[in-house]
């Protein structure tokens, strides 16, 4: 099943943060809280999958030397009603991620998607590879965004889990804290990776 | 293969026949003196917080090297040690137990061996712990006590509000408050001069950064006063950790240049950050991250102030 791979590759192989390390900014901004996270990646992966359906149908009509503004105007266009969306409907939420909702629109991942897969490919399997990106951006947001909160502040989704004694390390949730605990994540993976074939290879 | 056979080391190649294991000990040896002072001021509870910090980053060390299956004699080069000690005596004598392991483990696994262990950490890993502990708990790390363990701001934190600073001889022989490897400059400066004799540490670093701080504090005017060369230099050099950073830790010898004039540019750059912070910045104190800073900057420092090769252009 090719479509299935497509889902997954951009989910665990081609894991827009954590393997090709893509849409930086947003990641180590608003991966202080777990709530931050998720509504950031599903606002990211709406604006994913509706940009690759959109440029996918397009893609025969777009001039290949002004492709790029093309993209650009199909994402802002998607971007603004999710950001006008979400000021609607989760206010809270939409002020904290501030500048970085109407950012999706120069994200990398989005743009990247576009250029190298929904420029080339079918809108179905366009549709499943902005899915299956968005959810690992989500995912990979989520992942990193709850060891912060939790060791940060000591919650995950705003709710107190750990003991009253534990002193929450302020460090997690400062800018520092999103440089060392994405790069303490990557470094493990790749550790997994290179083990696991190393064990295939021998 | 077998570590004790082979020497890894940066140019010059000749061999004096010292190891990292004598100059660690030596400087364990020159700290010594501060630090047992800082158990006769600050009391028994401050041995428990020395070792503690010792202890917490031989185990990360040792654990480290067997995650990455590195032989374990390597524990013994007293690195690890003098990084727990250091880090431990960065740190106020109220300070909670956990909070010394968190950051000696910090300093080892962030500050060390993320980048491949001794010889290759771009920072001074025992600062690395500290910077740590003061972003992450900065109220534990504020908590400053004095003499009798009676809750003080240090003489910096003091000179700041305006208010009266203890005489010099407080200062110089350690009746202040301040974290506790740093109260006494009497004793930190004779194991500077010590290791300076011994040819441990080079004389240029530190000497470049006291007296770019002395001079600075005494000309330039801090924040909200008017007038040059109305400072109090000799306060300044005698209080905070500068005693302690400039001759300990400014010259860590993997993360300060390996030239004469880079250490001096080293010393130089230390000591105008340093009182920068001091007279404007933020904190009361900057002896941390202006080491940290130049820590990053060594690499560029070597790059420039390298000699040219006989015959090169």
């Amino acid at each position: 099943m090719r479509s299935l791979r497509v889902f997954s590759r951009g989910l665990v192989d081609e894991n827009p943060v954590f393997r090709l390390l893509l849409g930086m900014c947003p990641t180590l901004a608003v991966s202080t809280a777990a709530i931050n996270g998720l509504g950031m990646g599903l606002a990211a992966a709406a604006v994913l999958v509706a940009s690759n359906i959109l440029i996918s149908l397009l893609r025969s009509v777009i001039p290949d030397k002004i492709r790029i503004p093309c993209y650009i105007v199909v994402i802002a266009t998607f971007v603004t009603m999710v950001d006008l969306l979400m000021a609607a409907f989760v206010p809270d939420l939409h002020a904290v991620l501030g500048i970085f909702i109407p950012l999706i629109v120069v994200n990398c991942i989005v743009l990247q998607r576009a250029e190298a897969f929904a420029s080339k490919n079918t809108v179905f399997m366009s549709a499943v590879d902005g899915i299956g990106m968005g959810l690992g951006f989500t995912v990979a947001l989520m992942i990193l965004a709850s060891i912060r909160e939790v060791i940060g502040s000591g919650t995950f989704f705003g709710i107190s889990v750990l003991p009253l004694a534990f002193e929450p390390m302020k460090l997690m949730v400062s800018p520092p804290g999103a440089f060392i605990s994405l790069g303490l994540i990557i470094g493990l993976i790749n550790y997994l990776k290179n083990r696991r074939e190393a064990e295939r290879g021998a | 293969m077998d570590i004790k056979k082979l020497t890894v080391s940066s140019s010059p190649h000749l061999h004096s026949g010292d190891t990292v294991r004598q100059a660690m000990l030596l400087v364990l040896l020159a700290l010594a003196p501060a630090a047992l002072f800082a158990v006769y001021h600050f009391g028994w509870y401050v041995l428990a917080i020395l070792l503690t910090g010792t202890i917490s980053a031989v185990l990360a060390e040792t654990a480290l090297l067997r995650f990455m299956k590195k032989p374990l004699t390597i524990v013994l080069d007293g690195s690890a040690a003098l990084t727990g000690l250091l880090l431990a005596l960065n740190v106020p004598a109220g300070a909670p137990l956990w909070m010394v392991a968190i950051g000696a483990f910090m300093a080892i696994i962030i500050g060390k061996h993320v980048f491949g262990g001794l010889g290759y950490n771009p920072f001074n890993p025992a600062l690395v712990g500290r910077a740590i502990l003061v972003s992450s708990w900065p109220a534990h790390m504020m908590a400053w006590v004095g003499p009798g363990l009676i809750s003080s701001a240090t003489p910096l934190a003091m000179q700041r509000a305006g208010e009266a600073v203890p005489p010099y001889l407080d200062l110089f022989f350690g009746l202040k408050a301040g974290s506790l490897g740093e109260v006494s400059v009497f004793l930190l400066l004779l194991g500077g001069i010590f290791l300076i004799c011994k040819r441990v540490i080079d004389w240029k670093i530190p000497a470049a950064y006291l007296a770019t701080v002395a001079l600075m504090t005494w000309v330039l005017p801090a924040r909200g006063q008017i007038g040059f060369f109305a400072g109090d230099p000799l306060m300044h050099v005698l209080s905070g950790g500068l005693v302690l950073g400039a001759f300990f830790m400014a010259t860590d010898w993997v993360t300060s240049p390996v030239t004469k004039l880079g250490r001096v540019v080293m010393g130089l750059g230390a000591g105008i950050i340093t009182a920068v912070i001091r007279l404007y910045g933020g904190l009361p104190e900057g002896v941390t991250f202006a080491i940290l800073i130049m820590n990053g900057l060594t690499p560029l420092i070597d790059r420039y102030t390298m000699g040219r090769r006989f015959g090169v252009r």
